[in-house]
Protein backbone atom coordinates (compact mmCIF):
# COMPACT_ATOMS: atom_id res chain seq x y z
CA UNK A 1 0.00 0.00 0.00
CA UNK A 2 1.48 3.27 -1.07
CA UNK A 3 0.38 6.20 1.04
CA UNK A 4 1.14 9.54 -0.56
CA UNK A 5 -0.28 13.04 -0.58
CA UNK A 6 -2.37 13.73 -3.67
CA UNK A 7 -1.20 17.34 -3.69
CA UNK A 8 2.50 16.47 -3.65
CA UNK A 9 2.02 13.81 -6.31
CA UNK A 10 0.42 16.48 -8.47
CA UNK A 11 3.36 18.81 -7.82
CA UNK A 12 5.81 16.01 -8.68
CA UNK A 13 3.91 15.22 -11.88
CA UNK A 14 3.84 18.90 -12.87
CA UNK A 15 7.56 19.19 -12.19
CA UNK A 16 8.50 16.21 -14.39
CA UNK A 17 6.31 17.28 -17.30
CA UNK A 18 7.49 20.90 -17.04
CA UNK A 19 11.16 19.92 -17.00
CA UNK A 20 10.82 17.77 -20.13
CA UNK A 21 8.75 20.40 -21.96
CA UNK A 22 11.15 23.20 -21.00
CA UNK A 23 14.20 21.23 -22.15
CA UNK A 24 12.45 20.39 -25.42
CA UNK A 25 11.34 23.96 -26.04
CA UNK A 26 14.36 26.00 -24.94
CA UNK A 27 18.05 25.77 -25.68
CA UNK A 28 19.52 28.15 -23.11
CA UNK A 29 19.86 26.51 -19.64
CA UNK A 30 18.73 29.67 -17.85
CA UNK A 31 15.61 29.87 -20.02
CA UNK A 32 14.98 26.17 -19.47
CA UNK A 33 14.98 26.65 -15.68
CA UNK A 34 12.74 29.71 -15.93
CA UNK A 35 10.28 27.99 -18.28
CA UNK A 36 10.17 24.84 -16.14
CA UNK A 37 9.47 26.89 -13.02
CA UNK A 38 6.74 28.92 -14.65
CA UNK A 39 5.12 25.85 -16.17
CA UNK A 40 5.18 23.99 -12.85
CA UNK A 41 3.55 26.96 -11.11
CA UNK A 42 0.96 27.22 -13.88
CA UNK A 43 0.15 23.49 -13.74
CA UNK A 44 -0.22 23.48 -9.96
CA UNK A 45 -2.04 26.84 -9.80
CA UNK A 46 -4.61 25.90 -12.44
CA UNK A 47 -5.20 22.47 -10.90
CA UNK A 48 -5.60 24.04 -7.43
CA UNK A 49 -8.10 26.64 -8.67
CA UNK A 50 -10.04 24.07 -10.70
CA UNK A 51 -10.12 21.78 -7.66
CA UNK A 52 -11.74 24.47 -5.54
CA UNK A 53 -14.14 25.46 -8.33
CA UNK A 54 -15.32 21.86 -8.59
CA UNK A 55 -15.58 21.44 -4.82
CA UNK A 56 -19.29 22.42 -4.47
CA UNK A 57 -20.42 20.10 -7.29
CA UNK A 58 -21.26 16.51 -6.44
CA UNK A 59 -20.25 13.91 -9.04
CA UNK B 1 22.87 32.32 -38.92
CA UNK B 2 20.96 35.48 -39.73
CA UNK B 3 20.62 34.80 -43.45
CA UNK B 4 17.63 32.96 -44.84
CA UNK B 5 18.02 29.44 -46.13
CA UNK B 6 15.86 27.21 -48.23
CA UNK B 7 15.01 23.58 -47.64
CA UNK B 8 17.67 22.59 -50.18
CA UNK B 9 20.33 24.58 -48.30
CA UNK B 10 19.60 23.13 -44.88
CA UNK B 11 22.13 20.64 -43.53
CA UNK B 12 21.27 17.17 -44.71
CA UNK B 13 24.19 15.25 -43.22
CA UNK B 14 21.98 13.40 -40.75
CA UNK B 15 19.09 12.72 -43.07
CA UNK B 16 20.22 9.31 -44.34
CA UNK B 17 17.43 6.77 -43.72
CA UNK B 18 19.74 4.36 -41.89
CA UNK B 19 20.93 7.00 -39.45
CA UNK B 20 17.42 8.35 -38.97
CA UNK B 21 16.18 4.87 -38.10
CA UNK B 22 19.08 4.35 -35.70
CA UNK B 23 18.41 7.68 -33.97
CA UNK B 24 14.69 6.95 -33.61
CA UNK B 25 15.14 3.36 -32.38
CA UNK B 26 17.84 4.38 -29.89
CA UNK B 27 15.76 7.35 -28.75
CA UNK B 28 12.82 5.01 -28.12
CA UNK B 29 14.88 2.30 -26.44
CA UNK B 30 16.83 4.61 -24.11
CA UNK B 31 15.15 7.96 -23.40
CA UNK B 32 17.59 10.73 -24.32
CA UNK B 33 19.93 8.48 -26.31
CA UNK B 34 18.86 10.10 -29.59
CA UNK B 35 20.03 13.46 -28.26
CA UNK B 36 23.23 12.05 -26.77
CA UNK B 37 24.04 10.43 -30.12
CA UNK B 38 23.72 13.83 -31.78
CA UNK B 39 25.94 15.59 -29.23
CA UNK B 40 23.06 17.27 -27.37
CA UNK B 41 24.52 16.02 -24.12
CA UNK B 42 22.71 18.25 -21.63
CA UNK B 43 19.27 17.65 -23.09
CA UNK B 44 19.95 13.94 -23.45
CA UNK B 45 21.02 13.62 -19.82
CA UNK B 46 17.89 15.40 -18.57
CA UNK B 47 15.68 13.02 -20.57
CA UNK B 48 17.76 10.02 -19.53
CA UNK B 49 17.11 10.82 -15.86
CA UNK B 50 13.63 12.38 -15.90
CA UNK B 51 11.69 9.93 -18.06
CA UNK B 52 12.84 6.61 -16.53
CA UNK B 53 12.49 8.16 -13.06
CA UNK B 54 8.92 9.17 -13.84
CA UNK B 55 8.26 5.63 -15.07
CA UNK B 56 9.78 4.14 -11.91
CA UNK B 57 7.63 6.40 -9.72
CA UNK B 58 4.60 5.20 -11.68
CA UNK B 59 5.49 1.60 -10.84
CA UNK B 60 6.09 2.53 -7.19
CA UNK B 61 2.64 4.12 -7.09
CA UNK B 62 1.08 0.75 -8.02
CA UNK B 63 0.38 1.74 -11.61
CA UNK B 64 -0.51 -0.88 -14.20
CA UNK B 65 1.22 -1.66 -17.48
CA UNK B 66 -1.76 -2.20 -19.72
CA UNK B 67 -1.99 -5.12 -22.18
CA UNK B 68 -2.56 -4.50 -25.89
CA UNK B 69 -6.27 -5.18 -25.83
CA UNK B 70 -8.15 -4.32 -29.03
CA UNK B 71 -11.58 -4.80 -27.44
CA UNK B 72 -11.10 -1.82 -25.11
CA UNK B 73 -9.80 1.23 -27.04
CA UNK B 74 -8.81 3.20 -23.92
CA UNK B 75 -6.78 0.30 -22.53
CA UNK B 76 -5.21 -0.13 -25.96
CA UNK B 77 -4.19 3.54 -26.10
CA UNK B 78 -2.84 3.28 -22.56
CA UNK B 79 -0.80 0.26 -23.61
CA UNK B 80 0.71 2.20 -26.53
CA UNK B 81 1.60 5.06 -24.17
CA UNK B 82 3.20 2.64 -21.67
CA UNK B 83 5.37 1.12 -24.39
CA UNK B 84 6.67 4.52 -25.46
CA UNK B 85 9.26 4.55 -22.71
CA UNK B 86 11.30 1.72 -24.30
CA UNK B 87 13.84 -0.24 -22.27
CA UNK B 88 12.42 0.62 -18.81
CA UNK B 89 9.12 -0.89 -19.97
CA UNK B 90 10.83 -4.08 -21.18
CA UNK B 91 12.76 -4.38 -17.91
CA UNK B 92 9.57 -3.87 -15.89
CA UNK B 93 7.83 -6.62 -17.89
CA UNK B 94 10.77 -8.98 -17.36
CA UNK B 95 10.59 -8.31 -13.63
CA UNK B 96 6.81 -8.87 -13.60
CA UNK B 97 6.33 -5.34 -12.32
CA UNK B 98 3.36 -3.16 -13.24
CA UNK B 99 0.58 -5.55 -12.31
CA UNK B 100 -1.28 -2.61 -10.76
CA UNK B 101 -3.22 -2.57 -7.50
CA UNK B 102 -6.65 -1.17 -8.27
CA UNK B 103 -7.53 -0.75 -4.60
CA UNK B 104 -4.46 1.36 -3.89
CA UNK B 105 -5.27 5.05 -3.56
CA UNK B 106 -2.33 5.95 -5.79
CA UNK B 107 -3.31 3.51 -8.59
CA UNK B 108 -4.60 6.22 -10.96
CA UNK B 109 -1.59 8.40 -10.21
CA UNK B 110 0.66 5.47 -11.03
CA UNK B 111 -1.08 4.91 -14.35
CA UNK B 112 -0.80 8.61 -15.16
CA UNK B 113 2.93 8.67 -14.40
CA UNK B 114 3.54 5.51 -16.46
CA UNK B 115 1.59 6.68 -19.50
CA UNK B 116 2.94 10.23 -19.38
CA UNK B 117 6.53 8.96 -19.25
CA UNK B 118 5.88 7.02 -22.48
CA UNK B 119 4.13 9.93 -24.18
CA UNK B 120 6.89 12.35 -23.22
CA UNK B 121 9.41 9.94 -24.72
CA UNK B 122 7.43 10.00 -27.99
CA UNK B 123 7.92 13.80 -28.02
CA UNK B 124 11.62 13.33 -27.27
CA UNK B 125 11.90 10.87 -30.19
CA UNK B 126 10.27 13.41 -32.52
CA UNK B 127 12.69 16.08 -31.30
CA UNK B 128 15.66 13.77 -31.94
CA UNK B 129 14.24 13.06 -35.41
CA UNK B 130 13.97 16.79 -36.16
CA UNK B 131 17.57 17.33 -35.06
CA UNK B 132 18.72 14.44 -37.27
CA UNK B 133 16.84 15.99 -40.20
CA UNK B 134 18.64 19.29 -39.67
CA UNK B 135 15.41 21.11 -38.85
CA UNK B 136 16.69 22.34 -35.52
CA UNK B 137 19.69 24.50 -34.88
CA UNK B 138 20.44 25.91 -31.42
CA UNK B 139 18.36 29.01 -30.87
CA UNK B 140 15.66 28.73 -33.51
CA UNK B 141 13.10 27.01 -31.33
CA UNK B 142 13.57 29.46 -28.45
CA UNK B 143 12.90 32.30 -30.83
CA UNK B 144 9.78 30.69 -32.23
CA UNK B 145 8.52 30.15 -28.69
CA UNK B 146 9.09 33.81 -27.81
CA UNK B 147 12.50 33.42 -26.21
CA UNK B 148 15.70 35.36 -26.78
CA UNK B 149 17.62 32.78 -28.77
CA UNK B 150 19.85 33.69 -31.68
CA UNK B 151 18.21 34.63 -34.94
CA UNK B 152 17.28 31.50 -36.81
CA UNK B 153 17.17 30.64 -40.46
CA UNK B 154 13.71 30.67 -42.02
CA UNK B 155 11.90 27.37 -41.56
CA UNK B 156 10.06 25.91 -44.56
Amino acid sequence: MTTTSHFWLMVLYALFVSVVFAVLMRDDPREQVRSAGLMTLAFVGVAYVLGWLMYPFPL
Amino acid sequence: MGSKSTAAERPRAGAEPGRLALVCILAWLIPGAGHLLQKRRDKGLVFLVAIPLMFAIGLWLSGRLFPLEWSDPLVFLGAIADRGVGLPYLIARLMDAGAGTVTDQSYEYGNTFLMTAGLLNFLVILDAFDIAMGRKTPGNLSERAGGTGAKAPAQR
